[in-house]
């Protein structure tokens, strides 16, 4: 690959494989004697993997129920009307069999556009990463969340902070007449490195001096730094449901994850029997168009329960078998002798 | 198109003043009182286009001249301005980068023109100022100051010879770097200038400065001691134009007439016009499209926004409230900001990096044909030259093929073949063996006499020995003497005998000797009159010396020379013996000699001539006048008098040469054979098996050049012949236009209407249908082309192309320059617009070979204009078969398929962008991350495509050489039809789809990972994307056919790059950031198993059509290539191949004469 002409070769161009393009190459030909037995294989694999994934989807469980009250009948009906405030309902359900554990625990939201770009943008990430400069000036992308109506900085600043979903839930098992509560598991449901490293605290003790000066998102009914009153490591912006809320889902009709239920009695799952779920009804959709649900599901190694990938293995791996048989008929008939 | 330039410079200069006049030495003249020094340029040469200060807004401004680079331009200015859902930097970086990289690379060019001009302008050179020798810069030289340059050294600007260190007052000056010609040019001085410059006055009157090399005019006023002045005539023999080299002669004066950017060579510094090659337009076409899918796209986009935002609570849900300005923007404004924001998220559907990736390759790509040493000639030392790779991929794109006869068809290499004196056949025998001599007696054709008088034999020798413009070697001088010697050793012995010893010797100085002409005739006239025991020695100081038969020196003093013009298409001398005749000699082609000669003469002559020309040899027609002392008065005071002539010097000039050269008595003829190029018959057999259509345009005699066709096989025994010349115009008594009517009607009918329809595609074979050959000559050319009437005139027009596009081989002769031009032109615009390809060697192919889509030249022997002005140049004929059939295939191929996967890669990149919008409430959010869109084309997927189309051989390359039919398979565009544009665009839309909706279901439940932690957009995009940078990689992995390592190297490493980028950039806070969006994003994407599985799942489903297709269509197995090659074998032996085949054109003559 020398380019550089010798000295007594004056004019004469170099030998080399490359100028004279040369270069040993690999002529890779599809024929038919590789593609039928490339193509049967893709199926065979195609269509272990997809029952794999069929049998191991169907095997989980998942419980949805939509309790925005849009129904009369509904029994938070009465929350769904926005004058409400500090309204609670109850969700009562009925597990016939054993709900395999660990149970994860989803809010979801429909028609809710949290991949809207201004409603994505809005968001300081210097200051969510805890730089003390941007509590008192927050990023102008932040607007129309920067500055409350007397001009303070409101921290956490934006439309995505400040429009975190509010409603909480308590599960109760009801055994024998009584409610007996479900330890609900609020660790582990953000992503590591954003709960260890993209999101950061302020370096200030005790978390609330930080916060002076600044006010608390408008929608918000406690500061940030109150978010979590029994977990003090769980305040601030490293709060988990806040870091949930904080990562954007990618699709307007979405789940979240709100807690795991991995303790005490439940931890190998939710024993069959009646349950009663208390929210408390904040958070307003029905403006919008949106539903308000929550989803109880196990997962497996695939994540949660999703048919789609194991149809489509199992139909693109007959599908291979299938042009598999087609191509040998088709080279049996016409081609192969030519091939010989 | 030079020539209409030309004259508009002319005709500028004209309306300002016809001429300049210039003080030699700055003194002004006795006769003009006032001297006022005219202003005039200085002579500093710039041919840089930037200086330090106007480099930045100047490169700027020329670079976003160009379309592309503006309305990225555009793109970027709105990102700035507007509120746009990309950063600016997404489009300002690769735009940033391709502007930088062009401004390097044009400044660095920029900056060597600077230093090239500043050697030049810095050369300190020896001006005579007030009798002093002074040394300055070159750039400091004034119109009028007198200038010494010694030998080696390069004119400083355009002088007149005014003195030379050599005797004779000429110095000889080679023009290599001007023009290529390395021969030695003699100038002479001005006569009657003093020797001692310092007290020479005058003044020189020459024309405005204008680029033509070999013309200038001028005149030249001595005052002498108040005598009335001298005038003298001063012509292109006079002038040394500025880059020429002084040779052979110690030193000369000159004074300074054209400077810096006036000179010649500064005038002739101008770029050519720029051609651009079928696949820019393909690209330009396609990008309209894509422009119309982008503004469809931002159309759709923008609309539906509205109409969904129309619904109750869509437009300003609580939790995204609009700030303030927003809500205060007028509606329309929004939408049109809207609009603009939609086509700034689309806009990487046309990519900046396709340009630079297009240029990039043609650049590199030409490299391929430089190195390539099957173009290397051991002759000449040189390979083939690229001088625009812009047109690489037009050579595989060729449809008619324009050839030159000598020199590209024939080697022109003249060797003397047989001579004719009063009628009587004089024949070498056997040019290459030792022993034979100078065969006077050798086969005389006519039966009755043995030969032709002495007198008359040695009158025509005399007359080739004279009768030229040949130069004598100076170096060989010393070789000369020693031969001189030798002749006089063996002088005695009888001349008309044996003359074995003088042939030896003759042979030996004939190896020593080097003669140099411009033109090879001329070398092999003298060289022939050698052989007859006639020697020309040299020209010195007006005489010319020639060693007759008896070994005589014989003298003869040189008083004119009637200059060969390609119109005349003769040339004589007028020589004064040492017994005082005045003679003249001329010598010429036929026709234009037969009119000017005794008729009774031509008869016995004519026939050899015209036997001669149908054996292929070039024939020229000696004749001599004997001029009374009166006669030449007259005519050498006609001569003086045009010479000095300032205005129109040519017409008068050519008055004169016509009056002289009357009433000369015919002597003879010769005939020189030209050899044809090596591999020309193969060559031309390739050509035509790859479908394109072989003109032959030549200046040359009807039936030389028809058997130069049938030795290339052009013409085939059975192809039957159309002619349309002077000659079968004038079989009858009718009227030429009405004779011109009917032939063409009649070739028409035969040729168009009568011949089976050619099916499209169908390849036409030799055997199967009858081969016509049209011939048509130069006169009658003009006649269809310059025809009374317009209504006739483009009538003929189209029947002569018809009846052309539909023979196989058509043959024009008699061509001049401009014709040839014209030919092409008609050609390059007939209906379908074929492309053309000019191939030439001279002066006289230049023309056409500019005016065709390719040019290409033939580094032959009659200089290097053909090569300067082409586009490619290679050493001979039959390189053409490999830089079509292989170099022209595959760099089709290649830039085909760049062109055609950039669109593809970028559509289904940017369309689950577009998706996206329908799930994100028409937000302009986008889907992948600012580093993946702009690094997408750049980093991730440019490489493989690079090294694709630099190095892919679909088809190897011997198997493209010998199978010429393989041409016919990429004809007409075939690739960069709308019909694979097509295919492009729906696998693009379906992989799109495919990628968007893939994910999407996928989607349907984000919790993708075991511990049911949920992923969001950008998780989305970044799967989205990691399909997509591996789809497209595996797309092109699967079409690419040879697979070096650096294919592998580039297709793997992209792949591996991407993910490592990806794990880098994911893997670290950037503090330059404002949002961190992709932090840790790709690392958790791979961390879920159904990430991987989807991710596998779509590349294997978008690639499942492809692998089909390549099974099911033809296969193109090693089995059945071979099974090709064995047919084309079978197929080769069928028509024998005899590449060692002499020019036997003896068996051709009979049928051809039939024709006749």
């Amino acid at each position: 690959m020398n380019k550089k002409e010798k000295p007594e070769a004056e004019n004469r161009p170099d030998n080399t494989a490359f100028t004279q393009q040369r270069l040993p190459a690999w002529q890779p030909m599809l024929s038919a004697g590789i593609v039928i037995p490339l193509f049967l294989i893709i199926g065979l694999i195609f269509i272990g993997i997809g029952v794999a994934l069929f049998v191991t989807s169907r095997d989980l469980q998942v419980l949805e129920m939509d309790y925005t009250g849009m129904e009369q009948n509904s029994p938070c009906f009465s929350c769904s009307d926005p004058d409400q405030k500090n309204c609670k309902c109850t969700l009562d359900f009925n597990l016939d069999k054993l709900f395999e554990g660990p149970v994860f625990f989803y809010y979801a939201l429909t028609n809710y556009f949290q991949n809207q770009r201004s409603y994505g943008v809005s968001k300081d990430d210097y200051q969510l990463s805890g730089d003390l400069d941007n509590f008192k000036d927050p990023d102008s992308t932040c607007s129309p969340y920067r500055y409350d109506s007397n001009n303070n900085p409101i921290v956490p600043c934006g439309s995505l902070a400040n429009s975190m979903f509010n409603d909480t839930f308590k599960l109760y098992q009801l055994v024998a007449g009584t409610k007996k509560e479900v330890p609900l598991d609020g660790k582990g449901i953000a992503w590591w490195t954003d709960y260890n490293i993209k999101y950061r605290n302020p370096s200030v003790t005790p978390l609330k001096n930080a916060f002076n000066g600044t006010v608390k998102p408008l929608f918000w009914p406690r500061p940030a730094y109150e978010l979590d009153p029994t977990d003090p490591a769980n305040n601030g912006f490293i709060n988990q449901d806040f870091l949930v809320w904080m990562r954007r889902a990618a699709l307007p009709n979405f789940r979240k994850l709100y807690r795991r239920i991995t303790e005490g009695d439940y931890s190998t799952g939710l024993p069959e029997g009646n349950y009663s779920l208390e929210i408390s009804y904040n958070y307003p959709v029905l403006n919008f168009d949106g539903r308000k649900k929550v989803v109880f599901t196990n997962v497996s190694w695939m994540g949660g329960k999703n048919e789609f990938l194991g149809i489509a293995y199992l139909v693109i791996g007959s599908l291979c078998i299938v042009m598999s048989v087609v191509m040998l008929i088709v080279y049996a008939k016409f081609k192969f002798p030519e091939e010989d | 198109m030079l020539r209409r330039r030309l004259n508009r410079l002319l005709g500028g200069d004209e309306r300002r003043v016809d001429s300049r006049t210039v003080y030699v030495g700055h003194r002004s003249s006795p006769d003009s009182e006032g001297f006022i020094p005219p202003k005039f340029c200085d002579n500093r040469i710039v041919s840089s286009k930037y200086t330090v200060w106007n480099f930045l807004p100047k490169n700027l401004f020329e670079q976003f001249r160009r379309i592309a680079n503006f309305y990225f331009l555009i793109i970027f200015l709105v990102q700035v301005i507007v509120d746009t859902p990309t950063s600016p930097v997404t489009s300002g970086l690769p735009l940033f980068f391709v502007i930088t990289v062009t401004a390097i690379k044009q400044g660095y060019e920029d900056w060597l023109r600077h230093k090239a001009d500043n050697e030049v302008n810095k050369y300190l050179v020896t001006v005579l100022e007030d009798g002093q020798r002074i040394r300055k810069e070159s750039e400091k030289i004034k119109v009028g100051d007198v200038v010494e340059v010694e030998e080696d050294e390069t004119f400083p600007c355009d002088l007149i010879l005014l003195q030379s260190s050599r005797d004779d007052d000429t110095c000889f000056v080679t023009t290599a770097s001007l023009d290529g010609e390395s021969n030695h040019k003699t100038h002479y001085t001005v006569p009657d200038t003093e020797k001692d410059l310092e007290s020479l006055s005058a003044t020189i009157e020459c024309e405005q400065p204008q680029p033509d090399l070999y013309k200038f005019v001028g005149r030249m006023h001595i005052y002498k001691n108040n005598q009335e002045p001298i005038v003298r005539s001063l012509g292109p023999e006079n002038l040394l134009l500025k880059g020429a080299t002084l040779k052979n002669t110690q030193k000369i004066c000159g004074v300074a007439v054209y400077t810096g950017m006036e000179t010649k060579m500064a005038l002739n510094y101008q770029g050519k016009s720029q051609k651009r090659s079928v696949v820019e337009k393909s690209i330009n076409a396609f990008l309209l499209v894509y422009l119309c899918i982008l503004v469809s796209k931002a159309l759709v986009c923008t609309t539906l926004k509205y109409v969904w935002q129309g619904k109750p609570g869509q437009d300003e849900p609580w939790y995204n409230e609009k700030t303030q300005r927003e809500k205060d923007t007028n509606l329309y404004l929004k939408m049109f900001t809207d609009f603009l924001s939609f086509m700034v998220l689309f806009n990487f559907i046309i990519p900046v990096s396709m340009y630079v990736t297009v240029e990039m390759q043609k650049f590199l790509g030409s490299f391929f044909i430089t190195w390539d040493k099957d173009f290397f000639d051991n002759e000449i030392k040189e390979g083939a030259l690229v001088n625009t790779s812009d047109l690489n991929e037009e050579l595989g794109q060729v449809e008619y093929v324009f050839t030159d006869k000598t020199g590209t068809l024939t080697q022109n290499n003249m060797e003397f073949i047989e001579c004719c004196i009063d009628g009587f056949q004089y024949k070498h025998r056997d040019a290459s063996s030792e022993l034979d001599g100078f065969c006077v007696t050798d086969g005389p054709v006519s039966k009755l006499q043995q030969k032709a008088g002495r007198e008359k034999e040695e009158l025509f020798l005399r007359a080739l020995c004279l009768c030229h413009t040949v130069q004598v070697k100076e170096s060989t001088e010393p070789c000369l003497d020693q031969v001189d010697g030798l002749n006089n050793q063996v002088d005695g012995l009888g001349i008309d005998g044996d003359g074995l010893g003088i042939d030896g010797a003759l042979s030996h100085l004939e190896e020593q000797r080097g003669f140099i002409a411009s033109s090879p005739d001329e070398i092999a006239l003298v060289k022939g009159a050698m052989r007859y025991g006639f020697t020309f020695l040299g020209l010195e100081s007006k005489t010319m010396k020639i060693l007759n038969r008896n070994n005589d020196v014989e003298r003869y003093e040189l008083l004119h020379v009637l200059n060969f013009d390609p119109v005349r298409r003769r040339m004589s001398v007028i020589v004064r013996s040492s017994s005082g005749d005045t003679l003249l000699f001329c010598k010429g082609a036929d026709s234009s000699i037969f009119p000017r000669v005794r008729q009774e003469e031509v008869e016995r002559i004519r026939l050899h001539v015209e036997r001669n020309a149908t054996e292929g040899y070039r024939t020229l027609c000696v004749a001599y006048k004997l001029l009374s002392a009166g006669e030449y008065a007259q005519a050498d005071a006609g001569l003086r008098e045009a010479r000095l002539a300032l205005q129109d010097r040519e017409e008068k000039l050519m008055a004169v040469y016509n009056q002289v050269e009357t009433g000369m008595s015919l002597i003879g003829a010769t005939a020189v054979e030209d050899r044809l190029q090596e591999e020309a018959a193969e060559t031309m057999e390739a050509l035509q098996g790859a479908g394109m259509k072989v003109w032959v345009l030549t200046g040359d005699k009807m039936e030389t050049a028809k058997s130069t066709c049938y030795a290339c096989r052009l013409f085939q025994k059975s192809t039957e012949l159309l002619e349309l010349t002077v000659r079968t115009l004038d079989d009858e008594n009718r009227r030429r236009e009405e004779k011109l009517h009917d032939l063409l009607l009649d070739y028409h009918k035969k040729a168009v209407q009568d011949a089976p329809p050619v099916k499209e595609g169908v390849t036409r074979s030799w055997s199967s249908s009858q081969d016509y050959g049209f011939i048509v000559d130069g006169a009658s050319l003009s006649m269809i082309l310059n025809s009374s009437s317009d209504s006739s005139n483009s009538r003929y027009k189209n029947l002569f192309l018809q009846i052309c596009q539909n023979c196989t081989a058509v043959l024009c002769c008699r061509m001049a320059p401009l014709q040839k031009a014209q030919i092409v032109k008609m050609v390059k615009n007939s209906k379908g617009s074929p492309i053309t390809l000019s191939i030439g060697d001279g002066a006289n192919d230049v023309s056409m070979i500019l005016e065709a889509h390719v040019g290409i030249g033939i580094k032959g022997k009659e200089g290097r204009q053909a090569v300067r002005n082409s586009d490619y140049a290679i050493p001979k004929l039959k390189h053409l078969k490999k830089l079509l059939l292989a170099h022209g295939h595959l760099y089709y191929v290649r830039i085909a398929h760049l062109v055609q996967y950039f669109f593809y890669k970028n559509l289904c990149f940017i369309l689950p962008q577009f998706l996206y919008q329908f799930f994100c409430g028409y937000s302009q959010q986008p889907l992948y991350d600012a580093a993946y869109l702009t690094m997408y084309n750049i980093c991730f997927t440019s490489m493989p495509i690079l090294a694709y189309s630099l190095l892919e051989q679909h088809i190897c390359i011997e198997v493209l050489l010998d199978n010429a039919t393989l041409y016919r398979e990429i004809a007409k565009n075939a690739m960069l039809r709308w019909r694979p544009f097509l295919y492009w665009t729906v696998l693009g839309l379906f992989h799109g789809l495919l990628f968007f909706f893939g994910v999407w279901y996928l989607f349907y439940n984000p919790a993708l990972q075991d511990n049911g932690q949920v992923f969001g957009n950008w998780s989305y995009g970044t799967i989205v994307f990691t399909v997509l940078v591996f789809t497209v990689t595996l797309k092109l992995a699967l079409d690419t056919r040879h697979w070096t390592w650096i294919n592998h190297f580039v297709i793997w490493g992209s792949l591996a790059f991407y993910v490592f980028f990806s794990f880098f950039w994911g893997g670290i806070i950037w503090p330059f950031l404002s949002q961190q969006r992709l932090y840790f994003v790709f690392a958790n994407m791979l961390s879920s198993v159904s990430a991987w599985l989807v991710i596998i799942l779509l590349i294997l489903l978008s690639l499942l059509p492809e692998i089909l297709l390549v099974v099911f269509r033809k296969p193109r197995g090693p089995h059945s290539r071979q099974k090709e090659l064995v047919d084309s074998r079978v197929g080769g032996l069928q028509s024998p191949r005899s590449s060692a085949r002499p020019l036997l054109m003896r068996t051709f003559s009979d049928e051809s004469s039939t024709v006749i």
